[in-house]
């Protein structure tokens, strides 16, 4: 019972939090998930995080799935539903606000003003994510690989999960 | 072009679409289906949209699937889109969770999980770079990202008071 108040807990703050998108929160899930709450290790944290962006769908799922790792079905229903809540709240008040303000300064001034947070927000997901799952030369090639062809390709991100997997499942570390 | 206004069972089928075809992001997918086959909205109104959802707090897909609901429908529209989104894509989830509990110890499991977890890292690097490259020569921009990797990785702060800190701070210092 305490684990599904503070999955609803913690998901609920990152909900509000996750600007730019989910991946903004990572570090500060991954923080609290291996940290604070101490449900898992850094390395099972990124494989959720990776299973997650493996499946279709919008990668929330990352709530969903260690949601239910820590408490079974009710988790993941608890987690996703609290990632979910106060986020849509604010999106159904912003989006009539929206179009009554579209031209206004103030917009452009807040997005100039995110992006940056975002970008560092990601940056440090990575730097986070990259510490626990490099185990060795194969792992960093795998990582750099994936990272190279993502910026300077225009290959699908499933194929690049799905070569890193393959190269796990035949042992090329 | 005329453009369609859709009824919830639509609304539903048309999230439903967009949420089991988007593997490795939703919105390209959202977008193919939004505007160009069901043609609910112009381009100019997906992008005007999307740069709110991605404004707005919370993951990108999920704001969109609930502005777009609740423009045509409502907040019984938004839940209707937001449940034909996550149906398929959270049982697939719980499901993959659930093999990864279960043979998650098999050792060519297990190698197969080290190497999707290294590619994924991966991808979230790429990412990063992406969002962070376009800023690389402004100043205030290089300052801001900076500090939230020093916060962020280096203190390992809570996320809360440094957001309520440094979001205010990086719109004053890029007024």
């Amino acid at each position: 019972m305490s684990d599904l108040l503070d999955l609803a807990a913690l998901y609920a703050e990152l909900s509000l939090l996750a600007v730019g998108g989910v991946q903004s929160v990572i570090p500060e899930m991954q923080r609290q998930v291996v940290t604070v709450h101490r449900w898992m290790g850094a390395d099972e944290f990124a494989a959720l995080f990776a299973l997650a962006q493996a499946a279709p769908g919008p990668n929330l799922l990352v709530a969903t799935v260690i949601g239910a790792r820590v408490a079974g079905l009710p988790g993941a229903a608890v987690a996703t539903l609290s990632m979910l809540g106060p986020s849509s709240a604010l999106i159904l008040l912003a989006s009539g606000a929206w179009m009554r303000f579209r031209d206004h300064p103030w917009r452009r001034l807040l997005q100039r003003g995110l992006v940056p947070v975002t970008a560092g927000l990601v940056l440090a997901a990575s730097v986070l994510l990259v510490r626990s799952t490099t185990v060795g030369v194969g792992t960093g090639v795998i990582t750099a690989v994936a990272a190279v062809a993502l910026v300077r390709t225009r290959a699908h991100p499933v194929l690049l999960l799905a070569c890193g997997a393959a190269a796990g499942v035949l042992g090329f570390f | 072009m005329t453009l369609v206004r859709p009824t919830k069972a639509a609304l539903f089928a048309g999230f439903f679409e967009a949420g089991i075809t988007g593997f490795g992001g939703v919105l390209p997918v959202a977008r193919r289906i939004v505007v160009e086959r069901r043609r609910w909205l112009t381009g100019v109104e997906f992008t005007e949209l999307l740069a709110l959802c991605q404004l707005v707090p919370g993951a990108n897909a999920c704001n969109l699937s609930v502005a777009l609901g609740a423009r045509f429908h409502g907040i019984s529209g938004a839940l209707v889109a937001l449940a034909g989104l996550l149906a398929a894509p959270v049982v697939i989830a719980v499901g993959l969770g659930g093999l990864y509990a279960e043979y998650g110890n098999v050792p060519w499991v297990q190698r197969g999980f080290v190497g999707l977890a290294a590619a994924a890292a991966g991808l979230v690097v790429g990412t990063g770079v992406k969002i962070a490259w376009p800023l690389r020569g402004a100043w205030r921009s290089v300052l801001v990202g900076g500090l939230v990797i020093a916060v962020v990785d280096g203190l390992r702060l809570p996320l809360l008071p440094t957001m309520a800190v440094l979001v205010p701070f990086s719109v004053w210092l890029h007024r």
